[in-house]
This record gives C-alpha cells, sequence and structure tokens, in this order.
C-alpha cells in the first residue's frame, strides 16, 4: 500500500483521541465520586487535570492541520481529519462539564448533602458509557453503533427530570436547601450535555464512513427540556 | 445550466486499440472542469476529441458524437479550423512560434484574417497580454523573441494566443507542468479570471491543482469515465469506491 506514512500517522492521531476520551471519561467519574464522598481534595484534582486535557486537545489539534497541510488528504482520509478536529472540541467540553461538576463540590464543601447522591452517579455511569462506545465506533468506523447509541440518550434525560422533580421536592420542603439544590441541578445538567454531546460524536462517525451529514436526535432541543425551565 | 459541450456516447480507437469507452459528459459554459487520473487513462485522448486534434493522427476512429453548442463537430462538412478558432488549445510544455512576442500573438489573428489594418491588430495583441497578464513585462520589448522569456511568461503568451483568436472554450492539457509553483499558481488565478469569459477544461495528473482550480471534477481510469460531479464533492464525497481510492493514493 502507498502512503504508509500518512496511514500511521493517521493511527497515531487516531490513538491520542482514544487517550484524550480516556482522560473525560475518568474526569467525569472522578467529579461526580468527589461530589458525592464530598471529596474537596479529589474536586480539586479533576480542576487541576481539565489543564491536560485542554493540552492533550490542542496536541491534537495542532498536528491534524500538520498532516491536513503536508499531505493534502482527500475523501475518507479528509472527513477523518475533520472528524478528528470536531471530535476533540467535542471531548473538550464534556472535560470542562466535569470540571464545572468538581467546582460544584467545592462550593458545596464541607456542607452535608441534602440527600444521598443516586441518580446523578447513574447519569454519569451511562453518559461515559455511552462516550466510551462512540469513540469505538469511531475507531470501528461502525455507522450500526453510531446509530444505536444516540437513542439510549433518553435514559440520561429520563433521569435528569428524576433529579430534578425530587431536588423541587427538597427545595418545597426546606427553603434552605434552595442553594444547594441548585448546584446539584447544575451538576445534572452538565452530565445531560456530556451525552448530548456524544450524539454529536457519533454524527461524526457517520459523515467520516458515509460522507452524510444528519442529525441523530433531531428533537434533541425538546427531549433536554425539563417542565418549568426552558430548553 | 445549458452544457456548452455535449459528449453523446464516445469511443476513441488507435487502431485496433481501443482508448476511450462509451463516454458521456457535459461540460458547463463558463466553467473550469478538471479531467484527472493516472498517466494512461485516456484523459487527454479525450480532450484531443473535443477539437479534433486526433484528426492529424492516422488510424484513429471516433464513434459517438461530441456537440459544440448542440451541433456535431464530427458532422460532415463541418469547418476544422474555424472549430479549432473556437476551441483553442493550450498544451503540457510552453510552444511559442520562434517569431517575436507580437508575432506570436497576431499569428492567428493575422492567419484568420480577424483584424482590419495594424491599429487593430494592435489592440488584439495589447488586450490579449493583458488578459493574461504579461503585458506590463514584455510591453517594451514586443519585438523581442519569444523563446526569450521564462517558461511561465511563455506559457501565458500561448494562452494569449489561444485567447487572441477569441474562442469559446480553451483546451489545457497539462498547462503547468513544466513549471514551477508560484507559477503555476499565477496560472491557475488566471484560469479563475478567463472563466469569466471563457468555457475551460484542463487535463492534469495534479490532484491539488484541480481542486483547487476546477468547477467540476471528471475521473478517468482505463479509458472509462468512472465519476463526474461538483469538484467539491468530488474530493470530499467520491461516490465510487475506484474514486476513492485513487485521490487518496491508494489506487494507480
Amino acid at each position: 500500500m502507498p502512503r504508509e506514512a500518512f496511514e500511521r500517522e493517521l493511527q497515531r492521531l487516531q490513538d491520542e483521541l482514544l487517550t484524550l476520551g480516556n482522560m473525560v471519561e475518568e474526569a467525569i467519574t472522578a467529579a461526580v465520586e468527589s461530589l458525592r464522598h464530598q471529596d474537596l481534595e479529589a474536586a480539586q484534582r479533576v480542576i487541576d487535570k481539565d489543564r491536560e486535557i485542554n493540552e492533550q486537545r490542542f496536541a491534537i489539534e495542532r498536528d491534524t492541520l500538520i498532516l491536513i497541510a503536508t499531505q493534502q488528504p482527500m475523501a475518507s482520509d479528509l472527513r477523518i481529519l475533520a472528524a478528528i478536529l470536531e471530535i476533540t472540541t467535542e471531548l473538550e467540553r464534556m472535560g470542562d462539564y466535569a470540571k464545572g461538576i468538581a467546582k460544584i463540590c467545592l462550593m458545596i464543601g464541607e456542607e452535608p448533602l441534602i440527600k444521598p447522591l443516586i441518580d446523578i452517579p447513574r447519569m454519569a455511569d451511562k453518559a461515559r458509557d455511552m462516550l466510551h462506545r462512540a469513540l469505538e465506533a469511531f475507531l470501528r468506523q461502525d455507522v450500526d453503533q453510531a446509530r444505536a447509541i444516540p437513542t439510549e440518550d433518553d435514559e440520561v434525560d429520563a433521569l435528569y427530570q428524576q433529579v430534578y422533580r425530587e431536588l423541587m421536592t427538597y427545595i418545597m420542603s426546606d427553603p434552605h436547601n434552595i442553594e444547594q439544590a441548585n448546584y446539584l441541578l447544575w451538576a445534572a445538567h452538565n452530565l445531560e450535555r456530556t451525552a448530548d454531546r456524544v450524539t454529536n460524536i457519533c454524527e461524526r462517525v457517520i459523515f467520516t464512513v458515509t460522507g452524510e451529514m444528519t442529525e441523530l436526535n433531531e428533537d434533541e432541543g425538546r427531549s433536554t427540556s425539563v417542565e418549568g425551565l426552558p430548553a | 445550466m445549458r452544457p456548452k459541450i455535449r459528449v453523446d456516447h464516445l469511443s476513441f480507437y488507435y487502431g485496433d486499440k481501443q482508448a476511450l469507452f462509451d463516454i458521456s459528459m457535459e461540460i458547463r459554459e463558463r466553467q473550469i472542469t478538471a479531467l484527472i487520473g493516472p498517466s494512461g487513462c485516456g484523459k487527454s485522448t479525450f480532450l484531443r476529441c473535443l477539437n479534433r486534434m486526433n484528426d492529424t493522427i492516422p488510424g484513429t476512429r471516433l464513434e459517438g458524437r461530441v456537440l459544440l453548442d448542440g451541433q456535431d463537430v464530427y458532422a460532415p462538412g463541418t469547418d476544422v479550423v474555424d472549430l479549432r478558432r473556437r476551441v483553442g488549445m493550450v498544451f503540457q510544455r510552453p510552444n511559442p512560434f520562434p517569431q517575436s512576442i507580437f508575432d506570436n500573438v497576431a499569428f492567428g489573428p493575422r492567419v484568420l484574417g480577424l483584424c482590419r489594418g495594424r491599429d487593430e491588430l494592435e489592440e488584439v495583441v495589447e488586450r490579449s497580454l493583458r488578459d493574461v497578464r504579461l503585458w506590463d513585462e514584455v510591453k517594451d520589448n514586443l519585438k523581442q523573441d519569444a523563446l526569450s522569456l521564462s517558461l511561465g511568461q511563455q506559457q501565458r503568451l500561448c494562452i494569449a494566443r489561444v485567447i487572441a483568436v477569441q474562442p469559446e472554450v480553451i483546451l489545457m492539457d497539462e498547462p503547468c507542468s513544466a513549471l514551477d509553483p508560484i507559477v503555476t499558481l499565477g496560472i491557475e488565478e488566471l484560469m479563475k479570471r478567463l472563466r469569466e469569459q471563457y468555457t475551460i477544461v484542463i487535463v492534469t495528473h495534479n490532484m491539488q491543482q484541480a481542486a483547487r482550480v476546477s468547477d467540476w471534477t471528471g475521473f478517468f481510469w482505463l479509458g472509462r469515465l468512472v465519476e463526474m460531479g461538483p469538484t467539491g464533492d468530488v474530493f470530499t464525497r467520491p461516490q465510487q469506491k475506484l474514486t476513492e481510492d485513487y485521490i487518496t493514493g491508494r489506487a494507480g
């Protein structure tokens, strides 16, 4: 096969993307665990590590641009590189969401949680699992898997609504809960957005393989809305 | 958009050897159409069918039709000289005549009797040289031997020579393959300007050039037209696997 050097570099970039994905997956779990156990040191570590995520993202972006400039990729090669740029951006934003959750942990501090966290860690597990499989689908160029994953976003949305309703009952029962309930709702919101961004990654997988640009969750705007909150 | 040239089921033979197989294509007016493909795929042969340049090669045979503004250029009674005025050609290596710069550009209008008097001829020469952005470089040395110009200047001179006879279509067969990258970019810019007035068909094995310069791209393989479409589509999401393999460097 010709273009061995190009193929090697393309493979390396995909490996680097996977590394970035792993960093983000770990950040999501670590952020939610720090919140659940009110582990302020762990939360601070998540915040510090976000810088590494950003650096990894810039490194991939830089190398991708160099490959485009020096090798003039065409067709599916070009689509893969465009997708890598897009996916690194999505991952970096997911990293920011995790950092946001860690910051919430610090803001709540040592004040006792108004309730044990059950559904928020479930949301995190689900979002992380979806992300992991979406990146697998990208590396394997698996269109079927890319189409299937976004349908699971409904589960995350359902958990989000459950968290919302539950926190409302805490607020109504005691106005002193308002501040913390608001923080926890933001943590849940970040996880809900994380899962939405997994859908964007899946769209890029389909684009990479077929060249089609499709919207996989066209009702995303509706499904992320919560009664009483703007969509 | 009305096609300037329509090719219907064109097949071409060098003796017993078939070089082109049943090619149909529309070439849009005032657009740049690039033909790409590996060496020997038939793209130059195809280009030369469009203004009957292959007529001069003994033992060749053609089937199908080439319609220029709806008129079959292979119909009996076609004035081939007039056809080649309307459909001009620029070649791989600049091929100025061993004459002065002025006489090179004036050659076509003189032979075809397009100008009345010296003044009109001078106007045509100046306009043609201006159109290819060569005028400022040579206006004080029009009597200089054309062969003393740099290669890039010679190629622009050859393009000026073509447009001096007011063609409608310009065929370019690897017009930049003898030129350095900067001069090449200059010729490409020139093509984009000429496109406002002329229909251009360019054969190139430089895919990046096809991608940079053309509106439409056709991919030839073993004498067949595999795929033709808007350049942006062909280079980002080709419809045929063979096109994909070729433009990503995995075939050919």
